[in-house]
């Protein structure tokens, strides 16, 4: 067993841990935190199924940023399939046998990490181009931007410039999940690649990533419009009626 | 009244982001509370010793209490969809009226003390020490925000800068920096009955010669009654509509109405405000305790319904809290809703033929409408989607021939605030509030030259007050603006109805 596998196993061990663990203390907390009053934002649908219907809308369309600015829903949205349908295709280093969806959306995965350069580096450009923006950036908006970059650039490299042996990565893969550990191929571009993939996981849950579980949490989004009809007591707002 | 000169903004034909202009709302500071205004209303005085500690200490109750605040405070990704977004912006160009960057005046300071990469890698992430400047930038830039929650409307995960800057006030009450014009009322309200500090007898006296002045119109005996015990309708409104022009035109308007529907109604001294700022300053304590008169007061009286009047941030309490404030209100009538807007129930009354308008006597006027923040983005009307934008359009449309909206990305839930929202109706802010007022001034002269438009409705209080103040700014008159119940008295039939 060489070292860059033992330092890659506990790598990826590690950045598994603080991604579940991490993530998983966050949500919690934003479960407990109560929303002691009835704030949804205008145009708000008045039953439960209009807000799945919202929220679906808000997640899969972006419809928000939308409405907002065309150029940032264009590559943010852009950015954000093409990373959705990668990560879906990767599904095929952690799965024997392949599923079906997944062996189908090989070919399509491949343009997808261009579609998510594309996609990163509007986004990127923004962040230079336009006052407002630029205004607002702070180093590690531009450094998540670097991250991102950087693995989906590893990740071409590999598929166009010098191949790794994707067999041999798969088992390794395979192995983490077994507890049974097999060697990693020592490529540069895989390295790096996998390095930086672990490093964004592990700083998921403390960083801005965490717009992701905080969409589904956000009292402006997530709330039917039936104030009216509905006491929204907190506990802690129930204690001030017994006084 | 001690605000600096300032040039008013010229209107552009189409509306133009701003370039930045750093710093160039840095000098708009509202008078701070004196210590008896403060401590009237359980507020430390002054700045308390160990004042930082406090805060940071309030800040981590807030966001055990506050799903909101908790979110919010993670989940910004600084995409920029809001920063175009705030008239606050749009007017001045100081890149702290960014919503994001208003946010990121707490963010930081969140970050700093509550994050793991805010105590350990500070410059990276933007994270920063809660000092007296940065307490400096807060008492300025949270007091540049009228909580309209335009912003929350475009960004991609609803954040809502009005939740943000209400942590902030109330992290600054808790530890001694107060808003003069805000807590003062706050005491107001508590002490008198309302905003405005109009007591008891007064305000029975100014309703009487009210009904005098309506007979002498109209010849009719139109009735302002008030603490009518067994009444069946209570009407909470704003103080203003008691004297203040142009809102008293519009309780003339409730009151025909209900003298034409045969409705027994009755204004409360006990309650005699439907405004309560303690929304503004973030106090869930204050809030309730404000809106718990009006329970009070409903009970005593024994009525059957609870009516709201013309008063947006009041709508957007009654609305979306009162249920959960002071509810449930199962001493009331389940037939109507509780509480119900003046809205409602005028729209009601005219689709039942039960009131009849004469279109004819509004000839005159070219009306537009102005959607009130509060109640486009922060309630509803009718138990229908969009109520609150349909209902008083369509009240509009019943008592005018001519009626004209404005530019489609100015209405509705995209609406632009008045300007004066929020706690900022004081002489002081004035020029925050002309310049803040930029973009809708700008929709509105579209309409006034295409248009010939020459009334613009609303049914808020504080935006009656404040077009009164900026319309001459921008060389409209200011008897421009008004209330929709203004419109309804003047073409209401008084007499029978058939």
């Amino acid at each position: 067993m060489s070292a860059v596998t033992i330092i890659y196993a506990c790598l990826f061990y590690a950045a598994t841990a603080m991604l579940v663990v991490g993530l998983a203390a966050k949500i919690a907390g934003y479960a407990r935190t109560p929303a002691p009053l009835t704030v949804p934002t205008t145009p708000a649908p008045r039953t439960r199924a209009g807000v799945a219907l919202r929220m679906a809308r808000e997640v899969a369309l972006f419809e928000s940023l939308f409405r907002a600015n065309k150029w940032t829903w264009l590559f943010g949205w852009l950015f954000h399939a093409a990373l959705a349908l990668v990560l879906f295709r990767h599904l095929r280093y952690f799965t024997e046998p392949v599923w079906a969806a997944v062996a189908l959306a090989q070919p399509a995965g491949v343009y997808a990490g261009f579609a998510m350069l594309a996609g990163l580096a509007g986004l990127w450009a923004r962040r230079f181009l336009v006052e407002r923006i630029r205004y607002i950036s702070t180093w590690s908006d531009h450094l998540m931007l670097a991250l991102l970059v950087l693995i989906a650039l590893s990740g071409l490299m590999m598929k166009y410039v010098s191949h790794t042996d994707v067999v041999a990565v798969k088992a390794f893969m395979l192995g983490l999940m077994r507890f049974d550990w097999q060697p990693l191929p020592a490529d540069g571009p895989l390295l790096v690649h996998l390095f930086l993939a672990a490093a964004l996981m592990a700083l998921f849950p403390a960083s801005k990533l965490l717009h992701a579980p905080g969409v589904f949490f956000s009292p402006t989004r997530n709330q039917a419009d039936d104030s009216r009809e509905r006491r929204r007591l907190a506990p802690w707002a129930a204690e001030l009626e017994k006084k | 009244m001690g605000a600096p000169e300032f040039q008013t903004p010229p209107l552009k034909e189409y509306p133009v982001i701003p370039i930045l202009a750093k710093d160039a709302m840095a000098g708009s500071r509202p008078y701070v509370a004196s210590e008896k205004m403060n401590e009237a209303i359980g507020f430390p005085g002054k700045l308390v010793e160990g004042w930082q500690a406090r805060a940071i200490a309030k800040m981590g109750e807030l966001l055990g209490k506050y799903r909101s605040l908790k979110v919010f405070l993670d989940a910004c990704v600084h995409c920029g969809a809001c920063t175009d977004k705030c008239q606050y912006f749009l007017g001045t160009g100081d890149p702290k009226n960014m919503p994001v960057a208003r946010q990121e005046l707490v963010r930081k300071v969140y970050r700093r003390y509550f994050t793991f990469a805010g105590k350990y890698f500070p410059r990276l992430v933007g994270a920063e020490d809660l000092t007296e400047a940065v307490l400096e930038d807060w008492y300025r830039y949270f007091n540049q925000c009228s909580e309209c929650r335009r912003c929350s409307v475009y960004c991609p995960y609803g954040i809502d800068t009005a939740e943000i800057t209400m942590a902030a006030k109330e992290i600054m009450d808790s530890v001694g920096v107060g808003q003069k014009y805000t807590n003062e009322i706050i005491g107001k309200v508590h002490r008198l009955g309302n905003n405005l500090g109009l007591p008891g007898p007064a305000l029975a006296d100014t309703l009487e010669t009210l009904e005098e002045e309506i007979k002498e119109d109209t010849g009719a005996d139109v009735r302002l009654p008030v603490n009518e015990a067994g009444a069946e309708v209570l009407v909470i409104t704003p103080s203003a509509d008691f004297f203040a022009e142009p809102h008293v035109f519009s309780l003339i308007g409730y009151a025909k109405v209900f003298h034409a529907a045969g409705i027994r109604w009755t204004l409360s001294s006990h309650a005699s405000e439907a405004g309560n700022f303690g929304l503004f300053i973030g106090s869930y304590e204050q809030m309730r305790k404000i809106a718990l008169r009006i329970r009070e007061a409903a009970l005593e009286l024994g009525v059957r319904r609870i009516v709201v009047g013309e008063c947006g941030h009041a709508w957007r309490v009654a609305y979306s809290f009162w249920n959960t404030l002071i509810g449930p209100f199962d001493f009331l009538d389940p037939r109507y809703p509780a509480p119900q807007h003046i809205c409602e129930l005028t729209d009601d009354l005219i689709r039942r033929g039960a009131i009849r308008l004469d279109k004819e006597a509004n000839d005159a006027r070219v009306v537009t409408f102005h959607d009130s923040c509060n109640v486009a983005r922060g309630a509803g009307m009718g138990g229908i989607a969009r109520g609150q934008f349909i209902i008083p359009r369509r009240i509009i449309q019943a008592a005018c021939n001519h009626f004209h909206d404005m530019a489609p990305e100015t209405i509705h839930e995209a609406t632009f605030c008045c300007g004066g929202g929020g706690g900022l109706l004081t002489d002081e802010l004035t020029e925050l509030r002309v310049k803040g007022a930029l973009p809708r001034m700008e929709a509105l002269k579209a309409v006034v030259d295409e248009h010939g438009v020459n009334f613009m409705a609303t049914i808020c209080a504080i935006c009656k007050a404040q077009f009164s103040k900026v319309l001459p700014y921008y060389r409209f008159d200011m008897s421009m603006i008004g209330g929709v119940h203004q419109l309804v008295g003047d073409a209401i039939r008084l007499g029978r109805n058939d």
